[in-house]
């Protein structure tokens, strides 16, 4: 449980060095002055959060989980348990801000989780070690992403639906954003898949995704929707089998504090 | 041009201001975002009276993060929310008080013509919120905390806040909207 704390206070508190990097690189880039004037404010916000450590937004996000469990682990405790009560202390102690409500009746749970929440999402791997990452995430950007069934014989039109994407989102994401993109799967795969290409680094990108993060800086949305060259800081694509019948793309904008960390427990190491 | 302006606001201060100034704000300001607007508006339509006074006043849309000490709060994060959530909900808000600026970030939807003469939107950089709890002196009070930390009204003391870019001024400009004509216009030129 105090790891599920510690990894939250690094992943709401931190920024990945590899997102700074590209901020950093993007300011240094940018030809428009109020651009400039937006990756400026992000950089010393990051500085100052980290230097105080408090969350550097305040949108701390609802609090997503991948797990990797090794095959051979055995485990003595509940762990789904261990989580829920680490994000009830982590609330009180770091502190975070409630976020989690009932849909309808919008009561808020007080202690960021619920029915449901946090999301935990289980996988199986090799060896005999425990991973965690959390990626908390902003609704600010997670309202802006979308999803498409498209027919089996669309697969040109995935660039403009993404492009569409970042487009209708203009500033309201906290540009400069990541792209994750879900391509095939069904329904509900093709989300996961993008939400988990977020978490690859920034600037891990094939020509494809290169290409398509051009595209979007063309576009001149830049940080914030203020205009510039940096809409996005990068674009990371994960695709799996479909049904022959079915094309789903999904896609999951990601603000610049695009935070996670991790934590691997036990194993031989 | 770049301003300091301190509130309540009268109209003249929001008059002067044009598309892409910069400002910083020292004052009393309130957050309010859904929730709280909602409630706004729900009172002024049973004729209630407010728990906090709005003639000239600057409306930040931002959830905080606060923890509560022994006699008070204090603020731990305070950046600004997505602004177009209360884009509809604004001209008739404006119609009832007097707000002089709304504080947020990614701009707003068909407010310009609400904001004639009388109010402008100004944008503070999305997700720094470690940066903007450093200009926020004390909290001055809370309302409505039955919403929620994040919906509630939290009355703020902010010195020297920003940079605020004017995003939509008084006079029918919107630098979103700029933004966003010509993103469009790139777009459909693809192909």
């Amino acid at each position: 449980m105090s790891a599920v704390i510690d990894i939250l206070r690094e992943a709401e508190t931190v920024l990945p060095d590899d997102v700074t990097k590209a901020l950093k690189k993007a300011a240094s880039e940018e030809s428009s002055p109020v651009a400039g004037e937006q990756l400026a404010a992000i950089l010393k916000n990051i500085e100052v959060a980290s230097g105080k450590k408090v969350p550097m937004c305040q949108d701390t996000g609802i609090l997503i989980f991948f797990v990797e469990i090794g095959r051979d682990l055995e485990l003595d405790f509940r762990l789904e348990d261990a989580i829920i009560e680490g994000v009830k202390k982590a609330t009180q102690s770091i502190p975070l801000r409630p976020n989690a409500v009932d849909p309808i009746n919008r009561n808020n749970s007080g202690n960021n989780t619920g029915n449901g929440i946090p999301d935990i999402k289980y996988e199986f791997v090799e060896g005999n070690s425990l991973k965690i990452t959390v990626a908390p995430k902003g609704a600010g950007s997670e309202n802006m992403s979308a999803i498409k069934m498209f027919n089996p014989t669309e697969k040109d039109s995935i660039r403009n639906f993404v492009l569409e994407t970042v487009l209708n989102a203009g500033g309201k994401p906290c540009p400069p954003v990541i792209v994750g993109v879900g391509i095939g799967g069904s329904f509900d795969k093709a989300a996961r898949l993008a939400k988990s290409a977020l978490l690859k680094k920034t600037d891990d990108m094939d020509d494809e995704e290169k290409n398509l993060l051009k595209e979007i800086n063309d576009l001149g949305i830049g940080p914030m929707g203020l205009g510039g060259n940096t809409t996005a800081l990068a674009v990371h694509i994960k695709k799996a089998h479909c049904h022959t019948a079915s094309l789903p793309v999904a896609v999951n904008i990601q603000c610049w504090a695009n935070r996670h960390a991790s934590v691997v427990l036990g194993g031989d190491a | 041009m770049e301003y300091r302006l301190n509130t309540p606001l009268k109209k003249e201060d929001v008059i002067n201001l044009k598309a892409g100034d910069i400002v910083y704000l020292s004052g009393r300001i309130f957050t309010a975002r859904d929730e709280a607007h909602a409630r706004i508006l729900e009172m002024a339509k049973e004729n209630k009276e407010l728990p906090f006074e709005l003639e000239g006043s600057v409306i930040y849309h931002c959830g905080p993060l606060m923890k509560e000490k022994e006699n008070g709060w204090d603020v731990i994060a305070a950046g600004p929310t997505t602004s177009t959530r209360m884009s509809k909900m604004t001209p008739e808000l404006l119609k009832i008080h007097a707000v002089r600026a709304f504080v947020g970030k990614g701009g707003m939807d068909n407010v310009a013509d609400s904001m004639n003469e009388k109010a402008v939107y100004l944008a503070f950089t999305g997700g720094c919120a470690a940066l903007a709890a450093i200009s926020i002196e004390k909290v001055n009070a809370v309302h409505w905390i039955d919403l929620g930390m994040p919906e509630a009204v939290w009355e703020l003391e902010v010195e020297n806040f920003g940079p605020l870019v004017v995003g939509i001024d008084s006079h029918g400009s919107d630098l979103f909207t700029d933004v966003r004509n010509k993103a469009m216009e790139t777009y459909s030129k693809i192909e």
